[in-house]
């Protein structure tokens, strides 16, 4: 069995996101940029998968600019077996990604399909459930827990949802988009950083796979959320209930 | 499911960890009541001459741990006279120059700062009465808040002119008593200090306020794209004016040098009030004796720190965190003398801890995670370069990593991918102060050792100590520093006295500082000799009576109490 995971280059979470002055978008110039969280969450499941045995191969896909192979090799030396980065330098949009991974699907012809949930850059969370749709597969997104039936070809999904836990059976192949809690990602040991450096990655570029890239969005303005005004301490409870009242008009 | 900003949502989760840069809130602990009083002297020997001690009650206790001293006053009797050469600073006797505050003194006080800046209320004195690790508890009645220099100047010229004791206060995060009244001195808190004046991000110097806190510097640097030379686990709660006084040391030394080296100018007030403006933003200056080295580094009691100017660097964006398991000591000194020369400019940190203090973090810390779980190692060293070029620093870096792995420097080993690794890394090693607060009591020790012998010291403790407490070592490998920490679940003078003054004999048997970035504050102040010799700390006392002769600025600290009261 085969494993197909989604590997998106981001803004390192932890970098504080600048708006470019000119309101075409954030700054990315100079900053650090790392693998998706919730792309390291799947690619771990899928890893974790195969060392139960249940699966034999993890291949790590990544689109976008040549940049992203370095996301690739963080993505190989947590343990994936192979990559395949598919260069473009246009903007992508999930409905151009989710035909380059259908058409990936049918030449690679995974089992499994595991995306993370949402990208932390532009947030759509739709990746994964467009690619589903193209593909006709059932998709289990949001998972928490992933349980895998090799002889019956299930996985069994805790989804989180709203209410709570939501338990689904997909029929493989299918799509899994993975939630936060579903499990702690590895670090890269120095012995795979290594052994990373002579795993192959394959190489394609949308004209190759049939897949034209349209634009479907226009970004019209990207700015910066209101910010927060400062707080201001009051001296007594009798002043707070005041201002309560008559500034804040809440009592 | 309703959609969310992912972003916003992984801050939230990862920000329910414990922050590391806070220091944790300060519980009133019991006041004790001290009523014993000494004198002590030296020889030419340097030898600890006589502690002549009168009890007043049976209940002799201070607030510092002198029980292991009552118990041997309790056998020798009261007024006793015998060479010995340990911890005393526990004992020590308000001095009765000091004259005691009165109402006088706060109105004219309010006069100058107004009601608001004067503070007398018992339950917001507590705060700055304790220190941190609530080892040291004084019991001042008054905390100003001065807003200028000019205030400042004036609130020393007052209390020379009265005769009134002071300690200038910071973010109160020392670890030696340095920054606590001991007795009823005047409190003075530079916190309202905290302006930058200003920034010139040609040079990359900046001007501020001595109360500003560390973090919030270097949050308006991370704006301007510059950081600080200095960090360190104290950085949310500390202040500059503290740094600079204490000389602090921390995570970055190893790169940009010591304070002594990144400050280039400083606006201090002396005890009669005289302002000394030296707020040069020179790197080049040579007229004269260069003063404000003297105030750095020398705990306020040569002058209150008001203002600073300091060399900032550029940030560079390009920082890799490796954190990798050792076989033995030795294996970290040769890593240490291979990264000095494979990274180079590169280097930017090179830290160690041994395997107790891993267990100690890891058992004791929330979010803590091993990154080598496959099996327990003796020694773990976290090395960070910071550069300019990503591609090239992190080539640099494997390389350097998979070399040391091939000669068996290392035995194993994880590089960060992203930032949150990198911090959860640097959470093993800057976690382990709050670790051993959680673990119960803790004797600190933070020494200067050349690195041959550094780690012979803890194995030393170990066998001497036994399984009565557990003995950690962890530091700043790359500059020779060690920390050395015995945990316990309680304090116990027994203990002590296994730990003092052996620890500090071997320093000096080997040539070693026992304070090398701590400073001496109450704690040492008795214990200079060790590290400096006789001639040298009566210049240092001579110095304090020029510019001092009330001795009223910070007083019973860094020199030893024969010379100052």
């Amino acid at each position: 069995m085969k494993i197909m995971v989604a590997v998106k280059r981001v803004v390192d979470y932890a970098v504080k996101i600048r708006v470019k002055p000119d309101k075409t978008g954030v700054v990315t110039q100079n900053v650090k940029m790392s693998m998706n969280p919730f792309c390291e969450i799947a690619l771990e499941e899928a890893l974790r998968i195969r060392e139960s045995g249940l699966a034999s191969e993890v291949v790590a896909v990544s689109i976008g600019p040549s940049q992203c192979v370095d996301t690739l090799r963080t993505g190989l030396a947590m343990g994936a077996n192979r990559g395949i980065h598919v260069e473009s330098t246009a903007s992508l949009f999930p409905l151009s990604v989710a035909k380059i991974f259908r058409k990936l699907v049918e030449i690679e012809k995974p089992d499994l399909l595991i995306l993370g949930k949402q990208a932390i850059d532009d947030d759509c969370n739709q990746t994964g459930q467009m690619v589903a749709g193209l593909l006709n597969w059932p998709q289990g997104t949001f998972a928490s827990k992933v349980v895998l039936d090799k002889a019956k070809r299930v996985a069994t999904v805790d989804r989180e949802v709203d209410d709570g836990i939501e338990t689904v059976c997909l029929n493989l192949p299918a799509v899994i988009t993975t939630d936060l809690r579903l499990n702690q990602p590895r670090y890269a040991t120095l012995p795979n950083i290594m052994k990373a450096k002579s795993k192959p990655i394959q190489k394609f570029t949308p004209e190759e796979l049939n897949v034209e890239i349209i634009s479907d969005l226009e970004i019209v303005e990207v700015t910066e959320p209101p910010k927060r005004k400062a707080g201001v301490i009051v001296s007594s409870v009798d002043e707070l209930i005041h201002k309560l009242k008559n500034e804040a008009n809440v009592i | 499911m309703a959609r969310h900003n992912s972003r916003v949502t992984l801050r939230f989760l990862l920000s329910s960890f414990p922050d590391r840069s806070r220091n944790p809130p300060l519980l009133p602990s019991a006041t004790a009541t001290f009523s014993s009083c000494f004198t002590t002297g030296f020889d030419e020997k340097r030898r600890l001459l006589q502690c002549n001690i009168v009890r007043e009650d049976q209940q002799v206790f201070s607030f510092f741990k002198p029980l292991r001293n009552f118990i041997e006053i309790k056998q020798w009797g009261v007024g006793i006279q015998r060479k010995r050469y340990g911890s005393l600073a526990g004992l020590v006797q308000r001095n009765p120059r000091f004259s005691k505050l009165n109402d006088d003194d706060v109105r004219y006080f309010e006069g100058i700062l107004g009601n608001k800046n004067v503070v007398q209320d018992e339950d917001k004195l507590v705060t700055s009465n304790t220190d941190w690790m609530h080892k040291y508890k004084g019991s001042s009645k008054l905390l100003l808040q001065p807003r200028t220099t000019d205030q400042v100047a004036q609130i020393l010229k007052y209390c020379n002119s009265r005769c009134l004791a002071v300690v200038p206060q910071g973010g109160n995060t020392g670890l030696v008593g340095g920054s606590v009244p001991v007795f009823d001195e005047v409190i003075i808190s530079l916190s309202s200090m905290n302006k930058i004046i200003s920034f010139d991000k040609v040079s990359g110097i900046l001007v501020c306020e001595a109360g500003c806190i560390l973090e919030n510097i270097m949050s308006f640097l991370d704006n301007e794209g510059f950081i600080m030379p200095l960090d360190l686990g104290a950085k949310g709660s500390c202040q500059i004016g503290g740094n600079v006084s204490t000389n602090a040391g921390g995570l970055r030394l190893v790169r940009y040098g010591s304070l002594h080296g990144n400050v280039l100018g400083v606006e201090a007030v002396l005890a009669n009030g005289t302002v000394l403006d030296m707020l040069k933003t020179l790197r080049k200056d040579n007229t004269g004796y260069d003063l404000k080295h003297l105030f750095i580094g020398s705990e306020g009691s040569l002058g209150i720190v008001t203002k600073v100017s300091i060399l900032t660097p550029p940030k560079l964006s390009s920082v890799n965190v490796a954190f990798l398991a050792c076989k033995d000591y030795n294996s970290c000194q040769k890593l240490l003398q291979e990264a000095k020369r494979k990274l180079g400019e590169i280097l930017s940190a090179f830290e160690f801890l041994d395997v107790q203090s891993m267990n100690l973090v890891l058992n004791h810390l929330e979010g803590a995670r091993n990154p080598i779980p496959t099996s327990l190692h003796n020694f773990y060293v976290l090395i960070e370069t910071t550069g300019s070029d990503e591609s090239s620093d992190k080539q640099k870096l494997e390389a350097f990593l998979l070399g040391s792995m091939e000669n068996e420097l290392i035995s194993d080993g994880v590089l960060a991918q992203d930032i949150n690794q990198a911090s959860s890394f640097w959470l093993l090693r800057e976690g382990i102060p709050e670790a051993l607060m959680k673990a119960g009591a803790v004797y600190k020790y933070d020494l200067s050792v050349p690195l041959e012998h550094m780690y012979n010291l803890v194995e030393e403790m170990r066998s001497r100590l036994g399984n009565t407490a557990n003995v950690i070592g962890y530091g700043h490998l790359g500059d020779g520093n060690l920390h050395l920490n015995v945990s316990t679940p309680h304090y116990d003078d027994k203990i002590l006295s296994q730990i003092e003054p052996f620890v500090y004999e071997w320093t000096s048997k080997h040539r070693g500082s026992i304070s090398a970035e701590h400073g001496i504050g109450l704690m040492k102040a008795n214990e200079i000799y060790y590290s400096k010799s006789l001639e040298t700390v009566q210049v240092m006392a001579s110095i304090k009576n020029l510019m001092d002769p009330n001795h009223i600025l910070n007083p019973y600290k860094v020199l030893p109490h024969s010379l100052t009261s």
